[in-house]
């Protein structure tokens, strides 16, 4: 990773220019062609160093969201994630190191949609899953500062 | 904090990032048929309202080598949960923190902080430092760390 990488990567989480041209406000800065800044990001998207350039929105900042969790057999893990990952409302799915070992984030346009997601998930599965919905979010989210190796 | 049509129609053409070329703005409006001036207008709005909670390059933590992600649970006073939680938002390894309701008794922890590192051990660092400066306040904590990503995409709306 060049040091250009570097800085494009660190200093431009955040304050990405509302202007028609941000990315040559970004070359202005880094003093460097608009055309070279486009480049390396879309190197950087393609090769997966970069997520995505663009907005990050507030979880649940549109509709409503929750974090579940359930205690599952490691018999039937599995079967129960590929169940639960089948659920549009479901986008995250994590397995952790827990007696309650399955961890996934549920999104909906409304509270409703979730209940029955969760309803149905208990109903197929015979377990019972823990609805843990924020009551109020921490974080200012100012991007991630990056120690290189 | 409420949108529109048109905030979500950009919102929607936005989520999987910008497209990368000189004019951003433009490309995103003509997808959703109005002028670059008005996106730009809207996405400012969201992100003063607090919707949008930044704009820039965002980097894959995982393929920078930042492999382990520890979630941390902590069981402290609800009369100081919103103290607690705002240092502990505010620290730079803490990507995400947020107050939830406890389930007693197999749930006790009200206070969730995903902790993020290149290995498991400044993890465990990490939250050392986090317990040692509660204190009193820390009536019990642990790390969950994930095994295995079993899905994983970002936010969508719509549907």
């Amino acid at each position: 990773m060049t040091d250009f990488e570097r800085r494009l990567l660190n200093e431009f989480q955040r304050d990405l220019p509302l202007t028609p041209r941000p990315f040559a406000a970004i070359a202005e800065k880094l003093d460097c062609e608009e055309s070279t800044v486009i480049e390396t990001l879309e190197r950087l998207t393609a090769d997966g160093t970069v997520s995505r350039v663009g907005a990050v929105f507030k979880p649940g900042g549109v509709g409503e969201s929750t974090l579940a969790a359930m205690a599952v057999p490691p018999e039937r893990l599995e079967e129960i994630a590929e169940l639960i990952n089948g659920f549009d409302e479901v986008n995250h799915n994590y397995e952790r190191e827990h007696r309650l070992n399955l961890w996934f984030v549920l999104c909906a346009p409304d509270r409703a949609r979730i209940d029955k997601a969760i309803a149905e998930i208990e109903a197929r599965t015979g377990l019972t899953v823990l609805d843990l919905p924020m009551i109020e979010d921490y974080h200012l989210d100012l991007g991630f500062p990056i120690q290189w190796d | 904090m409420s949108i529109d049509a048109l905030d979500r129609a950009i919102i929607k053409a936005t989520q999987e990032g910008l497209p990368l070329v000189a004019r951003p703005y433009d490309a995103v409006a003509e997808q959703v048929g109005t002028s670059a001036a008005e996106v730009m207008a809207r996405m400012r709005s969201m992100l003063e309202d607090g919707i949008i909670r930044r704009i820039g390059c965002v980097p894959n933590h995982y393929a920078l080598g930042y492999k382990a992600n520890g979630m941390t649970v902590w069981d402290v006073p609800d009369s100081r949960v919103d103290a607690i939680g705002g240092k502990m938002g505010a620290l730079d390894f803490v990507s995400h923190c947020y107050h939830r309701p406890r389930h007693l008794p197999e749930w006790p922890y009200n206070l969730f902080a995903m902790v993020h590192a290149r290995n498991h051990e400044t993890v465990d660092a990490r939250v050392e430092e986090m317990a040692a400066s509660l204190g009193e306040d820390d009536h019990g904590h642990r790390v969950l760390y994930s095994t295995r990503i079993l899905k994983k995409t970002g936010l969508r709306i719509g549907g």
